[in-house]
């Protein structure tokens, strides 16, 4: 195999891994963020799981950033495409996302406006923990492209129920890790809710998984030969039937361990279907968007690969210092 | 309007409300530094106080910064992906590798120094301090890196219409990377240390918190008097590096109609572009050349060596570029009466130049966004300079009134953020160092 090829499947896999970090631990503030008016009874509810993820939020969302980053640098063309394609619904993400940094400050001390910052952050978190979804979900079915890689589809293109079902499913595994982590963080009558809500997402999220394999058999019928995405989707019914065992117990770190395996598994089945592919072009219009047509320079892959390798282990290394520091239940 | 114009106008909105924040940032992350190091080596809980009250306004200061970059981060795939496919070999590196290196650090590290101060020892909460002042640096030189990238591009040839790395650190410390992040950096530790020396300033006048009012108002006026003089340097370098690199930019900046011998430096004046001369100009004789090139002879290039369709627009660069050093030679004023009022003991006393740094706190931010908007104004027509066209820049997918749509909600959103980000900085201000709660208030 030629070094440039090995570079271009590296970087397919990283950006994976960079985007399976972000979903593992920005996805349990999302989804705590979300269901925030509807477990949360009163302020001292808010505030317990404020602190829970008020000290790590803000770097878990950093993994988004480096995603998109590297995106941006190893396959340019993949970052143009999509973002500019999907322009109103990006623009939508961003704004939610505006709202829901500056939130949990906000809500803590701009004290009249204190229930719409609640509201703010929880939408500032459903939306994108619904759009990130149903963004995969079109960059999966395919999104009608020109030959000089320009998406030729409007806003409503983008809201075909294949990506919507795939944006739901995303969704209920958000909240299932907002679930499971607030649970591990938090006491007394909230912590029940949290694992009364994780009982009832898991079997939605279980059924949204079923849903979403029989609408990819439909959609996307060649899938159905592709060994790894069985194995993955295996992976996920196994972590979540594990899930619900251990959300039976009550909770811990296990089902937070598991809820993450099966968005592991997620992420698995949505590569193993992609590659090499990053967003497949349909109508017959232009080429499909592969790692081999997108990416950057042999050089800018290597610099950016030395990046990584020296990066990487040392803000994992200091990411779980920090979350050891605040490691145990916040003060009721 | 036309797409291009509507996301420059997007561009320059979103980019110029993010850059209230981070210069305020690098301030404050060194004041809070070498307070922490006090505290660290006495002990004293005074010093622990001002410091969480330092930390209090930065967790704030950082979210806004957080808020308003994210949308930055995306804006080149959404409203400029011809940028993206032109020249993503070269710029999407620094923005991922500022991910890599500095923001997972000063997110983790911020995040001890805002909840941990009881989880953590002294010395682990002193490393934290460094932790988010290197890393939040760091963090700058990236964008910096990029940014200069723009404006002098190095390390690349251009292959297939795209622009291919060839030499990463050629490309990464090009003509102007240095030199843009020293005065960048000194502009950000003039307006966080004139921030804090303006809330001391203020106790004071009210004669209340007289116990932290003093260590913040002498800590940070020396940063103040320090850098405030040394950015005259910094700024000097900078603008050589631009007459010798981008010598068209240059003569925007002077408005410069003519390339002359002994060519004369504008103090203060307003250029017209119809007539190609500057009213009511004051200027003096043959300073320019000797600034750049120190030779009262040597040629400097003016407007007319230049393409009228390669000129960036005279009169914006002049007023930006002039309002800043108008600003900067205020500071180094200031910073001289604040030296002589410190070595003299007599800061304290001084009510009259206590109420002039408490009123002077905004200015080092309007420095900071002429400077910015004089270096990208002068870079005009070109996004990336002598490489690609600003119009040639833009995303052709994305329809005029959807970014019209996307200005007018940015609008609204950042100006009620701000509205709620001054009324809560002001709160924490009036409560002041003794009323500070470490983490989330929900009573």
């Amino acid at each position: 195999m030629e070094t440039m090829q090995l570079l271009q499947m590296l970087w397919f896999f990283l950006i994976g891994i960079l985007f399976v970090g972000y979903s593992i631990l920005d996805g349990f503030d999302l989804g705590i963020g979300a269901m925030l008016p509807f477990l949360a009874k009163d302020k001292k509810d808010i505030t317990a799981l404020f602190t829970a993820i008020g000290p790590v939020w803000d770097g878990n969302e950093v993994w988004l950033l480096t995603g998109g980053g590297a995106l941006f640098a190893a396959f340019p063309h993949v970052y143009a495409t999509v973002f500019s394609g999907f322009y109103l619904a990006l623009m939508l993400v961003l704004f939610a996302l505006i709202f829901r940094s500056v939130s949990l400050e906000f809500w803590s001390l701009d004290e009249t406006r204190r229930a719409f910052w609640k509201w703010a952050f929880c939408v500032g978190s459903f939306l994108p923990a619904l759009l990130f979804g149903v963004a995969l979900g079109n960059v999966i079915l395919g999104i009608p492209l020109n030959d000089r890689m320009e998406f030729t589809g409007n806003f409503f293109t983008l809201l075909r129920p294949y990506p919507l079902v795939i944006g739901l499913l995303g969704f209920s595994a958000i909240l299932l890790q907002g679930c499971t982590f607030g649970a591990l963080k938090t006491t007394g009558g909230l912590h029940d809710r949290l694992v009364a809500a994780g009982k009832k997402i898991v079997v939605a999220y279980a059924i949204l998984m079923a849903v979403s394999s029989v609408l990819t058999a439909l959609f996307i019928p060649w899938s159905m030969g592709n060994i790894l995405a069985w194995v993955c989707a295996a992976i996920v019914f196994a972590s979540l039937f594990l899930t619900a065992l251990q959300l039976g117990k009550g909770s811990g770190f296990q089902a937070f361990l598991l809820s993450s395996l099966s968005f592991m598994g997620l992420w698995g089945i949505a590569g193993s279907l992609q590659f090499p592919n990053l967003v497949r072009s349909i109508d017959g219009g232009g080429l499909n968007l592969d790692i081999y047509n997108t990416s950057s320079s042999q050089l800018t892959l290597t610099v950016m690969l030395i990046i990584a390798l020296i990066g990487m282990p040392i803000v994992i290394g200091y990411t779980i210092y920090a979350y050891r520091v605040f490691k145990g239940k916040v003060a009721p | 309007m036309d797409a291009v114009i509507l996301s420059r106008i997007q561009f320059g909105l979103t980019a110029g409300f993010h850059f209230i924040f981070p210069p305020l940032t690098l301030g404050l992350t060194l004041v809070i530094v070498i307070i922490e190091a006090f505290h660290f080596k006495n002990n004293s809980e005074l010093y622990k106080k001002i410091s969480n009250f330092m930390i209090k306004i930065l967790g704030l200061v950082f979210v806004m910064g957080v808020a308003t970059g994210i949308v930055l981060e995306f804006s080149f795939g959404t409203n400029w992906s011809n940028y993206s496919r032109m020249v993503g070999d070269i710029f999407g590196a620094p923005l991922a590798a500022e991910g890599v290196f500095a923001f997972f650090m000063e997110s983790v590290f911020l995040g001890i120094l805002v909840f941990g101060r009881n989880r953590v020892s002294r010395g682990v909460f002193l490393l934290s301090a460094v932790l988010v002042f290197f890393a939040s640096h760091l963090s700058g030189l990236w964008i910096i890196i990029a940014n200069s990238w723009m404006q002098t591009p190095a390390g690349f040839a251009i292959e297939g219409g795209r622009a291919v790395l060839k030499d990463f650190f050629a490309a990464a410390f090009n003509d102007s990377t240095l030199i843009r992040y020293l005065h960048t950096v000194m502009g950000g530790w003039i307006t966080g240390s004139l921030f804090t020396a303006g809330i001391g300033s203020w106790y004071l006048l009210k004669n209340r918190d007289l116990d932290s009012s003093r260590p913040l108002l002498t800590t940070a006026l020396w940063i103040f008097v320090a850098i405030a003089i040394l950015q005259f340097g910094s700024g000097h370098g900078h603008s050589v590096q631009v007459a010798k690199t981008q010598p068209a930019k240059m003569a925007a900046f002077e408005a410069l109609w003519q390339g002359q011998n002994g060519a004369p430096m504008s103090v203060i004046g307003i250029p017209d572009p119809a007539q190609k001369k500057t009213n009511l100009e004051i200027a003096v004789p043959k300073l320019l050349s000797i600034a750049i090139y120190f030779d009262p002879g040597a040629r400097v290039q003016g407007l007319d060596d230049f393409k009228e369709e390669e000129l960036p627009p005279v009169v914006l660069s002049y007023l930006t570029y002039h309002g800043m050093i108008g600003l900067g030679s205020l500071f180094a004023l200031l910073a001289v009466i604040s030296a002589v009022l410190l070595i003299s003991k007599r800061i304290f006393e001084t009510r009259w130049f206590l109420w002039v740094l408490t009123v002077a706190v905004p200015l080092p931010f309007i420095a900071n966004e002429l400077g910015w908007m004089a270096a990208e104004f002068g870079r005009q027509p070109w996004a990336v300079y002598k490489v690609l066209k600003t119009a040639e820049a833009a995303s052709v997918v994305v329809p005029a009134w959807q970014i019209l749509l996307s200005i007018i909600a940015f609008s609204a959103i950042y100006c009620l953020l701000f509205a709620v980000f001054l009324k809560i900085l002001f709160s924490i201000i009036r409560k002041g160092p003794d009323n500070i709660t470490i983490g989330y208030v929900g009573e």
